[in-house]
């Protein structure tokens, strides 16, 4: 399945390799096997205000064999790069699940398996994409295909010409690994590019071919956008030099959705340089809409505690540091209520398609 | 109380009770009472009650006068008021019935055999009989015999059918002095039971010496009278040279598992290492419980009572039963810790002259003195008249019967309740023993599912309670004893407990109270009442047990993470080696690498530190007091020493089921470096005892043939 270059394939080996090796070096010199793992957490993030994005700093995690707090864990790692390593030599791409089935057994002599969860693999394989310095694409490791892109555009996957264009309100899901070697793009005649948070609204305009009258390329990401969908994306902003506008609930969850596509997220940072999307604008739903549309109150929900809380750890962000939208924020904080997309539909069906997406662009109401 | 005495009772003949101070004689009197009180009726005026006024004529007619009332009062027996109320005395069902018959007739002949100096052995048999058709299986049987012979002092004829067929006749009831027994009720109620229930008379066979014939006496109680009926007597010839036998045939149902007759043997003998019983059981089986501490507990003394003991009424019967002339005296001689300077001085706050006539004193003047005894400071009473079962013999008792990993047992020092001496001991065992931990990791190996855990066992602490070296079965949750082990925050010891509840793990909780007068809730003597001074001992007790047992699971529990973390590393190790091999092709030296890694999680985890928490090297016990630590490897700690009986007395237990006898070649081999000498040898040792730490096991093949004193003096040098 994966035509990968040998080039790339054959260093990723060779890096997977490397933790053998940690282990055998350690092992003759009678210290501790130890692997340092860049530390994914808000701790060691930098916002880089230059490039705009959520860079990862240098805080690296030391994670040892004998440790009891860390054995199993390092017992983990070690399982895991075996098995990214039987897909490198293999050619084959998977799943994180199925890495998680690959690796699991019960461990010799005992009842303890090696993995009780997939919540335990999966941070092993981001800790082995960043302390190996690998792409999760180059680890062969494949997300669920988790968005759909409809719109005047033109790709070419896998030797299959799809035309984004004539695939019907369904449109063409994006596969998880959209990297050059995988996807090409081969042709696209559109101005923009919007992404919508939710499903719901993107099937709304799909439906309405919103896409061909203000000739856009549309694409949803089912709620966090997943790689793939963030990739295409910024691969569409920067080779097709389109803007992309992104359009979500009026929540906290949504601000950090915006967030995530323009500068990155937390816990991938060190992915945000081929992932972010700096000139990403936020077209909705704003704080202040629900009062220029003329929404009602009572489509509004009640912030929860949760919301809140989320909403303060958001304003600390250094990323959301700018005046408009510390303003955003607290408007909604201090409204005390959240607003869905869906709630749009309180005044028409079509609102958004006829109403609120036309004059959003066309007084280029948005925010950076 | 003198009262009834003066007061006009013409229709009723005043009978004296079977016994003054039983209760149902009190009640007779209250009967009494109440028909002088009762309405008057026309025609009785004149004959009856001549003060009152006549009520108009009018008023209908009576249905029933007041000489018909009259005539209608009667004495009622205390044999007839136990018939109605058995529940009282433990009767209420026949599961219960047939414990409670079993249980007085073993505590009978226990109590017999201790008061005579006697190492008891008692033999308790119980067979299911047949009720008219053919002989039902043991679990549906209606009806049994049971059979309780012991090798005590026997009884004298004459004494047989007041003993076996008269309620409340007994020696124990009037005096102050620890035994298992207490009202005088017991065996005869059993046997009141069988009667009523089977119709069956009591059959004793008793004989008082090897030169005395052995008697044989049926005896049936009359219940009316309270009095014993001979059905038949004669002379008989009996193999045992000595002793009692009783059997009766009783209503009841046998059925294993809690408050069941076998529960009750093994508690007994938990708590009396010094009995060896006997039990048939009625499944046909033969339970041998051998004596395992050969030393009878010392005889407890009779004390007098003591003045912040007894009530007003008591005083006043006192006061009129004594032998002495003047107060003074009285207060001195039939009262325990009060001096003659004191008893002048008690006189003196009651207003009384010491030179009183004490028959002279009821009314006011009795009042006075009674307050005058309450308010003056008196000394707590001696303690001595009380036979604890002692630490030793506890340990010793649930290490044979109750399999665990740590054993322990506490006495406390006597204490007061209401002016009654008492001590409470606790023990307790803990863990299921060797043998069962090392069967149960063979069936673990089952490779877990997603979302699966290791199940755990929820099983809760079992508590078993006694009042003087009795069993207590029934009413758990109303004894103190209960209580008190709810209340001990077992958490702070390294045991789970919900609230209010019994704290859980495989944990057995023994706690003994011993006292010249254990405050039961009934008759039937199931739970002790809860007063604070007993509540508070026992609390103490518990606690003490607790520390233990928290010290012995924590050094445990560190040997196991030690333990876990080696093992987790050796785990880890494999898959390590395993997945680095196949990274690298499959061309790498794994034994090596292995070896190599080893050698680094060995130096990683404490080497051989470690190995000497795990106990794999002389590690020796905690320094915890009075407490065994069972370990797959042997048994530290005061292992109750269980050498063969001395030769003059009746050959050792046979027949012992096999692990058992494995138990005691385990436990002989730390028993005999402590002293070759036979078992009077433990006890003269008591006070060594806490000093004396077993000596590593290696060792043991260099010292056996040591003197003992060698060994015994070089015990106490291993502290840490």
């Amino acid at each position: 399945m994966a035509r990968s270059n040998g080039k790339t394939s054959g260093a990723v080996e060779k890096k997977l390799i490397g933790v053998a090796d940690t282990v055998i070096t350690a092992a003759q010199q009678r210290k501790d096997p130890t692997l340092a793992i860049p530390i994914r957490s808000l701790s060691n993030v930098k916002f880089n205000e230059h490039k705009g994005i959520i860079e990862m700093g240098k805080g690296m995690q030391a994670r040892a064999f004998f440790n009891v707090g860390m054995a199993k864990k390092f017992m983990q790692t070690v399982l895991v790069a075996d098995a990214l390593c039987e897909l490198q030599r293999a050619d084959l791409t998977t799943s994180v699940r199925e890495i998680y089935y690959r690796t699991k057994h019960t461990i010799k002599n005992s009842h303890e398996n090696t993995f009780d969860s997939q919540d335990e693999s999966d941070p092993v394989i981001e800790d082995l994409e960043v302390s190996l310095a690998a792409l999760r694409e180059e680890l062969h490791v494949r997300a669920e295909n988790g968005g759909s892109v409809v719109g005047p555009l033109v790709l070419v996957d896998d030797g299959d010409r799809v035309d984004c264009a004539r695939l019907g309100k369904g449109g063409y899901s994006v596969p998880s690994i959209v990297e050059p070697e995988f996807l090409q793009i081969k042709k696209c005649t559109a101005e923009f590019v919007l992404l919508v948070e939710k499903g719901t609204q993107w099937n709304r305009l799909s439906e309405d071919k919103f896409w061909r009258r203000y000739n856009c390329i549309l694409l949803t990401g089912n709620g966090q956008p997943p790689r793939g969908v963030r990739r295409l994306a910024r691969r569409l902003h920067e080779e097709k030099r389109l803007p992309v506008y992104v359009l979500v609930d009026n929540d906290p969850w949504g601000y950090y959705i915006y967030s995530v596509v323009k500068q990155g997220s937390i816990n991938l940072a060190f992915e945000s340089q081929r992932m972010a999307i700096p000139k990403a604008k936020f077209l909705g739903l704003s704080s202040g809409d629900p009062e220029t549309y003329g929404l009602p109150r009572n489509v509004g929900i009640k912030l929860n505690d949760k919301d809140i809380a989320r909403a303060r750890e958001l304003l600390n962000y250094p990323w959301f540091q700018k005046k408009n939208w510390q303003e955003e924020i607290k408007r909604m904080l201090s409204s005390g209520l959240k607003y869905e997309l869906d709630a749009l539909a309180n005044k028409d069906f079509q609102y958004l398609t006829k109403k609120y997406l036309p004059r959003k662009l066309k007084e280029k109401d948005w925010m950076d | 109380m003198r009262e009834p005495k003066k007061a006009p009772l013409p229709t009723r003949g005043r009978k004296v009770s079977p016994s003054k101070t039983s209760p149902p004689a009190t009640k007779s009197k209250q009967k009494g009472k109440a028909s002088k009180t009762s309405p008057p009726a026309p025609e009785a005026k004149q004959k009856v009650n001549s003060s009152e006024t006549s009520p108009p004529a009018t008023e209908p007619k009576q249905a029933v006068t007041a000489v018909e009332m009259g005539a209608r009062q009667r004495d009622i027996s205390v044999s007839e008021f136990f018939t109605k109320n058995r529940h009282l005395l433990g009767f209420d069902n026949p599961r219960k019935a047939l414990l409670t018959c079993v249980k007085e007739a073993v505590d009978n002949a226990l109590d017999a055999c201790e008061e005579a100096g006697i190492l008891p052995e008692v033999v308790v048999k119980v067979e299911p009989v047949a009720n008219g058709e053919a002989l039902p299986p043991p679990s549906q049987a209606s009806r049994f015999r049971i059979t309780v012979t012991d090798n005590g002092p026997g009884i004298i004829r004459q004494q047989i059918p007041p003993i076996f067929a008269k309620l409340l006749y007994g020696s124990k009831f009037h005096r102050l002095r620890m035994s298992r027994g207490q009202q005088g009720m017991g065996i005869s109620a059993a046997g009141m039971y069988g009667q009523l229930t089977t119709g069956k008379p009591v059959q004793i066979i008793s004989r008082t010496g090897a030169k005395a014939p052995a008697h044989y006496f049926e005896v049936q109680i009359d219940t009316k009278k309270n009095e014993p009926q001979i059905l038949e007597k004669k002379q008989i010839t009996w193999e045992s040279q000595r002793g009692t036998q009783v059997t009766m045939e009783v209503e009841g149902r046998y059925q294993k598992g809690r408050a069941s007759v076998d529960e009750y043997i093994e508690q007994t003998i938990i708590a009396n290492p010094h009995v060896k019983l006997t039990y048939f059981t009625p499944e046909g089986e033969t339970k041998e419980y051998p004596r395992t501490y050969h030393e009878l507990p010392p005889p407890p003394r009779e004390i007098k009572p003591h003045p912040y003991g007894i009530e007003l009424g008591m005083l006043l019967k006192m006061l009129q039963d004594t032998k002495s002339h003047w107060l003074s005296g009285f207060l001195a001689s039939d009262f325990s810790r009060l001096s003659s300077r004191l008893a002048e001085d008690i006189c003196k706050t009651a207003g009384l002259s010491p030179r009183a006539r004490p028959r002279d004193i009821h009314g006011q003047d009795a009042e006075a003195l009674y307050k005058a005894l309450q308010s003056t400071k008196i000394m707590a009473p001696p303690t001595n008249c009380l036979s604890p079962i002692g630490e030793k013999a506890i340990l010793t008792g649930l290490y044979r019967q109750i399999k665990g990993d740590f054993y322990t047992a506490v006495s406390r020092p006597p204490a007061v309740y209401r002016g009654n001496p008492f001590v409470i001991e606790a023990g307790l065992a803990y863990g299921r023993g060797p043998e069962v931990a090392a069967e149960t990791p063979e069936k673990k190996p089952v490779s877990l599912a997603e979302g699966e855990q290791q199940e755990d066992d929820h099983e809760l602490a079992r508590v078993i309670r006694y009042a003087n070296r009795v069993p207590l079965i029934h009413q758990q949750s109303a004894c103190a004893i209960y209580k008190a082990v709810l209340d001990t925050t077992w958490r702070t010891y390294g045991v789970s407990q919900s609230k209010s509840a019994l704290p859980s793990g495989p944990m057995v909780v023994f706690v003994h109270m011993a006292s010249v007068w254990v405050p039961f809730t009934s008759e039937s003597k199931e739970a002790i009442a809860d007063y604070d001074e007993i509540r508070k001992e026992i609390t103490l007790a518990l606690r003490e047990c607790g520390r233990r047992l928290g010290a012995f699971l924590k050094r445990r529990e560190r040997a196991q993470s030690e333990f876990h973390r080696r093992n987790i590393f050796d785990l880890y190790i494999e898959e390590v080696v395993d997945a680095c091999n196949r990274l690298k092709g499959g061309k790498l030296p794994t034994q090596k690498l292995k070896e190599q890694l080893q050698k680094i999680a060995l130096k990683r985890t404490g080497g051989e530190k470690t190995d000497e928490v795990l106990g794999k090297t002389d590690g020796g016990p905690e320094g915890l007091p009075h407490s065994i630590i069972v370990t797959p490897e042997g048994v530290e700690g005061e292992v109750p020493a269980l050498s063969s009986e001395p030769s003059n007395q009746t050959a050792p237990p046979a027949g012992t089921p096999e692990e058992e006898q494995e138990e005691e070649e385990k436990v002989e081999k730390h028993a005999r470096p402590k002293g070759q000498a036979g078992p009077e040898d433990t006890g003269r040792r008591k006070g060594v005892r806490a000093k004396r730490r077993p000596r590593p096991k290696p060792r043991h093949k260099t010292h056996a043939g040591k003197p003992a004193g060698a060994s015994a003096k070089r015990a106490p040098r291993r502290k840490r």
